[in-house]
């Protein structure tokens, strides 16, 4: 099933023309609403007349997250407050979220997003969807929640956390799909099999996101909980998940591409790069009203093809994400910088900032330990003392991260120091 | 009577307590009492030394995260309700006793004792 033929079976030409159009659009409605970026073009001398179409785009600008961060909270907006109906946010780089707003017919159009991709993973509108991802600031759980909804679905808002109850949901509602991160669902599967109730259930897909993963991983998924596993992907920025997702043939995932126009450029010279090549992903978004954004680093690596899928539909695929040209990483889908440490860290008196990160991955539950030196002149021997210290750091890099991570406390010497290339993260996940 | 005692952060990996025993055996410095807190992540050793300032320096200088720390020594008599009687004489109010442990001596053991409030509880054990 296709859930709207009509834009996602177009015609390249038709697709080139359409994006054209509203390119031109977006781009002389941000240069008049949008400050800071219409500072951009003028600093280069460029004028919403010279972008004629998507052939011009490599003359605009780029926006990263920075650009984010310097406008907090809401300095890229394009729309008056009174316009804007949701807020979300994700984490920044350096303490500052990224807070990202939609329009009643952004929100409309991120449903359409959803509901194309669920399609593409035989959802319809009997089934029951269990959104097992986190509800709040970040977009994963409501994004998936109304796109279930403007489906047709059933939906169970469980959000994160709680196994038991998410198993006896699944279970007893007849749940037929559920949306989460796939070592989330790694981590239900076991629990499904250590309780023995995997034939009490109909589950038949997984629409899973906000991590990388791998085939193989989408085998074990599948193998283990006799279900077909979809990929979505998206980010907060741009609208959240359902920027792109992956049809029966797991040939890539399929981009919106009436909504969100990808470009794959080098991560060094920023110079587009030819379809199969793996570049950083960049995003125009074409229908935006709230947080239009122009030709946005998403700092993700991956490549491109515009050939037409077997599955009937015509837009371009992305291929697996295959990391990223920034130090993020994505614990337990949440985003992560290690700047984000090192900033927490400055408000704890008693030690110094040296920190180091190790990310592993234990029972298919991804881990968080920071190292921190016990800074000298703060030492106590009273166990008690430094017990109040590691819970007090753990309390500061909980606020900051919004994941709660496993403080040690090590010698002074242990971890290198900030001068030259200091190894601030050693990821142990290895993703099988 | 007073003591100087020097607390040493340990964290638990191979080969950590052989360094620091090492550095003392170098320097010469008699370890006359110790005790190792142990949690999961590291340890804390407080030792009774010969030269705490020297102990201090050494360690430091090897990268441990040293801290001296004044404590109330106490000679013990041997007899059945010593440390009972011994601790009843210290008011409520003071008594916050964070840790003690013992020290022999050839005239008997010394308790150790590490308090908050090191010059009241003194005065109330009329020391």
């Amino acid at each position: 099933m296709i859930w709207n033929e009509s834009k996602e079976c177009m015609s390249r030409d038709e697709m080139n023309h359409l994006q054209s159009t509203r390119l031109v659009k977006q781009v002389k409605n941000i240069y008049h609403s949008v400050e800071s970026y219409r500072k951009k073009m003028q600093a280069i001398g460029l004028e919403p007349g010279d972008i004629r179409g998507i052939e011009d785009l490599e003359k605009l600008p780029f926006t990263t997250k920075d650009d984010l961060r310097d406008n907090y909270p809401c300095g890229l907006f394009a729309v008056p407050r009174s316009e804007i109906v949701r807020i979300h946010a994700s984490s920044g780089t350096t303490g500052k979220a990224t807070v990202v707003g939609y329009t009643r017919r952004d929100i409309e159009n991120w449903e359409e997003c959803v509901a194309r991709i669920l399609t593409m993973a035989n959802i319809g509108s009997s089934d029951t969807v269990q959104v097992s991802y986190g509800y709040g600031l970040f977009t994963g759980g409501l994004g998936a929640h109304y796109g279930a909804e403007f489906l047709g679905a059933t939906v169970v808002p469980l959000s994160t956390g709680n196994t038991k109850k998410q198993l006896t949901m699944m279970r007893d509602l007849g749940v037929t799909a559920i949306c989460c991160t796939p070592s989330y669902l790694m981590y239900l599967a076991e629990a499904i099999e250590e309780q023995g109730i995997l034939n009490d259930l109909v589950l038949k897909s997984a629409i899973c996101g906000a991590e990388p993963w791998t085939e193989n991983m989408r085998r074990e998924i599948e193998r283990r909980l006799h279900i077909e596993a979809h990929d979505i992907y998206g980010l907060s920025e741009v609208m959240g998940p359902g920027v792109a997702g992956d049809c029966q043939y797991h040939t890539g995932l399929h981009i919106n591409e009436d909504h969100f126009l990808a470009e794959i450029v080098s991560a060094e010279t920023l110079k587009p790069i030819p379809d199969g090549e793996t570049g950083e992903l960049v995003f125009t978004t074409l229908t935006k009203e709230a947080l239009p954004l122009i030709r946005y680093r998403t700092k993700d690596l991956t490549s491109i093809t515009h050939e037409k899928c077997e599955c009937g539909r015509t837009t371009a695929r992305l291929s697996r994400f295959k990391g990223r040209s920034d130090d993020m990483l994505i614990i337990r889908g949440v985003n992560v910088f290690p700047s984000q440490v090192e900033a927490a860290l400055l408000d704890v008196s008693e030690v110094s900032p040296n920190y180091l990160m190790i990310v592993d991955r234990v029972d298919n539950l991804d881990t968080l330990e920071v190292q921190v030196e016990v800074d000298e002149r703060f030492f106590s021997d009273e166990i008690k003392e430094l017990e109040n210290l590691t819970k007090k750091i753990t309390h500061v890099l909980q606020q900051a991260l919004l994941i709660v991570p496993k403080v040690k406390l090590v010698e002074p010497r242990t971890l290198q120091r900030s001068e030259g290339k200091a190894v601030r993260v050693i990821d142990k996940r290895k993703l099988i | 009577m007073r003591m100087n005692q020097i607390s040493v952060f340990i964290e638990n990996k191979e080969g950590n307590l052989l360094t620091v025993s090492k550095i003392l055996k170098d320097n010469n410095i008699d370890i006359r009492t110790l005790s190792l807190a142990d949690t999961s992540e590291y340890g804390m050793l407080r030792m009774i030394v010969s030269d705490e300032e020297l102990a201090k320096k050494v360690l430091k200088e090897a990268g441990f995260p040293v801290s001296i720390t004044p404590v109330i020594a106490v000679r013990t008599n041997n007899k059945v309700g010593f440390m009972h009687d011994l601790l009843a004489k210290i008011p409520a109010e003071i008594a916050n006793i964070e840790y003690m442990y013992t020290l022999p001596s050839d005239e008997g053991s010394v308790l150790i004792l590490k308090v908050a409030n090191p010059d009241k509880v003194e005065a109330a054990l009329g020391q």
